[in-house]
């Protein structure tokens, strides 16, 4: 990709640059109006025919592998103690107790009263943002739901960076975005991203969670992710894993051609993280294949591609067994976390 | 003292307008006993393209029209020809050799014709399309649609004027323009058609009547590459095999010679026989 | 490694036992052929995968009386219900040897695996369970009540889709009452011959279906036989326009499923993304093998360099290569003939000045193979821009307006089908009123269902297959009485037909 001008801008003034004007409702809806629409048929048929790609031997050995390096490994329960806390970081760090040679996962996604126990039960293998050991993500901005006054969200992430996170999951305004009110769903992203500013003045890596679910059309998804991009987002993230439907291969797929675009148009890259609903080693395999294959290769690596899941690493590393040993696995071969 | 008549000029219809034959030739019509009744315009090959081109030309705004709109129009010619109905008879007793009564039959059966044919314009799309029940995220209609422009020569027979109207009222009612050769001995009334159509609604171009010899003129039409569809209800006693294979050259739809009393009977597959079947298919969903 | 080399996933052959010779399928049983057998190949490796027999004109005759006796002594006198109950039995039949037809359909033609396993095997099942339920319906199929059979079918059908195309052509057939005497393409046969094992497994009464292969020259005999009663062809329009001609002043009715030239019209206001995979669909499907492909890309001028582009950069990402694979998107070109055409009509299109471009792909050593290639900067004029090519070969145009649009899309001798991207609905209903194409994609391409009619417009043929005007193509109305009166008159077909007052019949040539 030739690199363009817009790459060398701070995300304010690209964005101001593109929209051609401050962020208002009406500038921004007609610069998101003005981008193509979305065919859902088509959508859906194309993500149904990435999904047919047969992924054998060598490729699946390295699919395998590679998934696990992608997981946000998550645990957001009301029940979640520093105990549950402490299970989840050592099954992130030694996923596979009978194979030291498993990859770590990427990150371990908790909630942000739970940062600090994550970051002691790391200790030295807290990456802090690097490509060494496990991060650290909090959800924030009153996950799942986003009802709170600006002013809590950004407390909410000011308590997390300051205890250790170093990612910040963070959900948009849906009411405001559904009742087109994109200015304030573009300004608390801009504010989230700064409330994520640490003393050094280095800053939280920001995903934005979209909750597609609630969205409905492939429409607002797109918007929403070219919203959430110019705000400053680091990465657009589908779904809190709380509402029905979550992470599904063409939502996924829409949000992957925006990033692709805003590639092209930028030269900037942004990530991508399907989150809720991906369980199988099959199912993100054909995410793998739809990243590749839409944004290229590049892309499968953690800092811009993630999954957020739960149980989606058993179900890898059950796979990850069977290539090893040439016979199936079964769940009391892994550990439950 | 017994005023003298005043004899009409028979010419062509082509585009609206009536034009001698560009070749400048012209025929005897006699009447069934031989004497002489007009001299009617001897149309050539170029007289037929140029109607083709007049049919081309109208091709668009027929078609186009609401389907009740060319209903309205067609039926407006039955009620144009029912008020002329006593010059049709006449011309038809003269040509044909028959009794007023038969010719008032004829010229009813005509009318009626109009009226019936008049009466499918927003039916037969209905009838002859559907809504298709694909396995899948779609909607998916089909549609018939006029063919284009239709070359017919039309039926030879004993009963020009209602042999004419069968052969044209399907095909223009479904949004056709036509290029009727007429009948060659009998030719009067189908002039006289011409002159109700140029007084009614019909836009010019639509129907266009080219009188003469369908020897001469129909293999022009056959194989003329503008030319969508040939009918050769009246080509019984022409080499209709070879024009059916000089259509072929660019796929032409093609309906037979017929013959009888049975000939250009009114029908449904006469109107379709000269509609293309249009299937559109458009996704569908909410999201 | 790179993840998007993916490793090889090849189909297994092992569930298919091909014989080594296959003979000619007439009245119920292989025969072998008169004529010269040839080899059928697998256009991907070029290796021998059977002999095939040829019909000579004593096989064709053979096979036609077979089809007349089957016809007079039972399929016509069966009764609607249990016509259709063979047909389900096929439709089942398909389904469970699914696999192994689609193992032989990729080995014989070239096209990939995932297409013969999910679009052309499927759609074979789907055409038998949908006329089979219209075999005792036939008074609802619009040609009037208790409509007749006509007879014997002689059916030629070409390599492109050879197992679907036979599905089009025998189901509503036997649905109507017919019978059948079919010719596979020369190149494609093999699943003709599988089918007829199928028909054998099914008990279908002997001589109901028989198949007969061989080149153009058993093709043109069958569709000459004065023994036929119907003509139903897909093919090229230049061995269509022949048919026409052998066929006037005959009494066999005829259905032609001819070339194409279709426009795929890409408006500013697309959904650009659906659109380029709609593009991708339209051209590189089968190998561009398909007489309804959107050949002609008409993209309006305000986003011609972004769609392209995007259209580049998305062919990159196709798969040239084993037709096995299931990873391969775009298979072999069925034969070293279609090869040559491909090669010489995308050379003149170079010299005609359009700019060429092939997405990089590694040309495996043996067999037939042509890389998705688009032209840019055609114009009209050019005999790319016109001619059908029947490859993976684009030719890209551009428009400003609707209007101009409609002009270039309708400016062909061909009307088969056409494309439409706009997320417009009046404007996609306005411009596919406008458009002279039998089947119109919006905001899709390539689609097909047996209940939705497909045919063409102007040399694209006329008559149509799938949904109830196929099944008509195959019926007359019953005898008429009383002729003239008006309420008698509720027959209708959408193909000529010989009246019964006709002179008499006069020979063709």
């Amino acid at each position: 990709m030739t690199s363009s001008p817009l790459a060398t801008y701070q995300p304010d003034q690209r964005a101001l640059a593109l929209i051609g004007g401050e962020a208002t409702d009406a500038n921004l809806r007609r610069y998101l109006h003005g981008i193509p629409g979305i065919d859902a048929v088509g959508l859906e048929a194309r993500a149904a025919d990435l999904g047919t790609r047969s992924i054998k031997t060598s490729s699946k050995r390295w699919a395998i592998d590679t998934i696990i390096g992608l997981i946000d490994l998550t645990t957001l329960e009301g029940a979640d103690t520093p105990g549950k806390v402490r299970s989840l970081v050592a099954k992130a760090l030694v996923p596979d107790a009978g194979d030291p040679g498993c990859p770590r996962v990427a990150a371990v996604c908790v909630y942000g009263d739970m940062v600090g126990s994550a970051v002691a039960a790391l200790g030295s293998a807290h990456a802090a943002g690097g490509t060494e050991g496990v991060n650290v993500a909090a959800v924030a901005t009153a996950f799942p739901s986003g009802r709170a006054s600006l002013a809590v969200k950004l407390a909410d992430v000011r308590d997390a960076v300051t205890a250790g996170a170093d990612e910040i999951d963070m959900v948009i305004d849906r009411g405001a975005f559904l009742a087109g009110r994109f200015g304030q769903v573009y300004d608390e992203i801009v504010a989230v991203k700064e409330a994520g500013r640490r003393a050094d003045g280095t800053l939280a890596h920001l995903k934005v969670i979209l909750e597609t679910g609630e969205l409905n059309t492939y429409d607002n998804v797109r918007r929403a992710s070219w919203l959430a991009i110019l705000a400053g987002g680091d990465f657009i993230k589908t779904s809190t894993g709380k509402v029905a439907p979550a992470a599904t291969l063409p939502v996924t797929l829409s949000m992957l051609e925006v990033v692709r675009d805003w590639h092209r148009l930028t030269g900037v890259r942004i990530g991508v993280k399907p989150a809720g609903g991906i369980r199988t080693s099959k199912d993100a395999i054909k995410y793998l294949v739809t990243v590749a294959e839409t944004v290229g290769e590049e892309w499968l690596s953690p800092h811009l591609f993630r999954f957020g899941a739960s149980s989606l690493l058993n179900d890898v590393l059950q796979q990850r067994q069977k290539m090893t040993t040439g016979h199936y696995s079964g769940p009391d071969y892994v550990t439950i976390d | 003292m017994k005023r003298l008549a005043i004899p009409k000029t028979y010419k062509l219809y082509i585009g609206g307008k009536f034009p001698r034959s560009e070749s400048g030739r012209v025929y005897e019509v006699l009447s069934h006993t031989g004497d002489f009744l007009a001299n009617a315009a001897k149309g050539s090959r170029k007289d037929a393209r140029d109607a083709v081109v007049a049919a081309r030309g109208a091709l668009g705004v027929w078609a186009g029209a609401t389907a009740y709109n060319r209903g309205q129009v067609l039926y407006r010619i039955a009620e144009l020809l029912e008020g002329r109905r006593a010059q049709f008879i006449a011309e038809i007793m003269s040509c044909e050799g028959v009794n007023a009564a038969g010719a008032g039959a004829q010229v009813d059966e005509a009318i009626d014709r109009w009226v019936w044919y008049a009466g499918w314009a927003d039916k037969y799309v209905q009838v002859a399309g559907n809504a298709n029940p694909v396995s899948g995220p779609f909607f998916n209609l089909s549609v018939p649609e006029p063919t284009g422009v239709v070359a017919i020569i039309a039926p030879q027979g004993d009963e020009s004027l209602l042999g004419l109207v069968s052969a044209i009222a399907p095909a223009v009612v479904a949004g056709n323009t036509v290029v009727v050769v007429a009948n060659e001995n009998a030719p009067l009334s189908a002039i006289s058609l011409a002159e109700v159509l140029a007084t009614s609604d019909v836009p010019g171009g639509v129907i266009n009547i080219v009188t003469g010899s369908p020897a001469e003129i129909a293999p022009w039409l056959a194989s003329h590459a503008d030319v969508n569809a040939l009918d050769l209800v009246g080509a019984g006693d022409l080499d209709w095999v070879e024009l059916q294979i000089s259509a072929a050259d660019t796929l032409k739809r093609v309906l037979p010679p017929e013959s009888g009393a049975d000939a250009a009977a009114p029908a449904l597959s006469r109107i379709l026989a000269f509609t293309e079947l249009k299937t559109i298919w458009h996704t569908k969903a909410i999201l | 490694m790179k993840f998007l080399d993916y490793a090889p996933a090849p189909e297994s052959q092992a569930l298919l036992d091909l014989k080594s010779d296959y003979g000619l399928f007439i009245n119920g049983d292989f025969t072998a052929g008169r004529g010269t057998p040839f080899a059928t190949i697998n256009p991907a490796t070029e290796q021998r995968i059977a002999m095939i027999a040829t019909a000579n004109e004593a096989d064709v005759d053979a096979a036609v009386s077979a089809a007349r006796h089957a016809y007079d002594g039972v399929w016509s006198r069966l009764s609607g219900s249990d016509r259709g109950k063979y047909l389900f039995r096929i439709a089942r039949l398909v389904q469970e040897r699914a696999r192994e037809l689609a193992v032989a359909e990729t080995l014989d033609n070239g096209k990939p695996i995932k297409e013969s396993r999910d679009v052309d095997i499927p759609l074979v099942a789907a055409w038998f369970f949908y006329y089979a339920g219209w075999a005792d319906k036939l008074d609802h199929a619009g040609v009037g009540p208790n409509p007749a059979s006509l007879g014997v079918a002689a059916q030629v059908i070409p390599w492109n889709f050879p197992l679907m195309m036979l599905a089009w052509k025998i189901a509503p057939a036997l649905a109507a009452g017919n019978t059948v005497v079919l010719k596979p393409a020369e190149t494609t046969s093999l699943t003709a011959l599988l089918f007829a094992e199928i028909l054998q497994q099914a008990d279908l009464p002997a001589g109901v279906v028989n198949i007969i292969t061989g080149d153009g020259r058993t093709g043109h005999t069958l569709v000459n036989h004065p023994g036929v009663n119907k003509v139903a062809f897909t093919g090229s329009t230049s061995v269509g326009r022949a048919i026409a001609r052998s066929v006037a002043g005959t009494d066999k009715k005829l259905s032609l499923e001819l070339g194409g030239k279709g426009a795929n019209i890409v408006f500013d206001d697309a959904p650009i993304d659906q659109a380029v995979e709609g593009i991708v669909r339209g051209i590189f499907f089968n190998q561009g093998h398909v007489c309804c492909a959107g050949s002609r890309l008409l993209v309006q001028e305000s986003i011609h360099d972004d769609v392209i582009d995007r259209l580049k950069r998305r062919m990159q990402t196709l798969r040239l290569g084993d037709p096995l694979d299931k990873n391969t998107d775009i298979g072999a070109i069925n034969s070293a003939e279609q090869l040559a055409r491909i090669r010489e009509l995308s050379d003149r299109g170079q010299q005609e000045g359009a700019e060429r471009w092939s997405a990089d792909c590694e040309i495996p050593a043996n067999g037939f193979w042509f890389a998705p290639t688009i032209f840019t900067n055609v114009a009209t004029s050019h005999r790319i821009a016109r001619d059908e090519i029947f490859g993976p070969v684009l030719s890209v145009l551009s428009f400003r307006t609707p209007a101009e649009a409609i002009a270039k899309a309708n400016n062909t001798p061909y009307g088969l089908s056409a494309g439409i991207w706009s997320d417009k609905g009046s404007r996609i209903l306005a411009v596919a009123d406008k458009l002279r194409a039998g089947v119109i994609w919006a905001n899709t391409f390539n689609q097909f269902d047996p209940s939705s009619p497909f045919g063409g417009y102007k040399e694209s043929g006329y008559g149509r297959e799938g949904g109830r005007h196929g099944l008509a193509a195959y019926l007359k109305p019953a005898v008429r009485s009383g002729a003239r009166s008006i309420s008698a008159a509720a027959d209708h077909t959408t193909t000529p037909v010989s009246k019964k007052s006709a002179p008499a019949q006069k020979a063709a040539k």
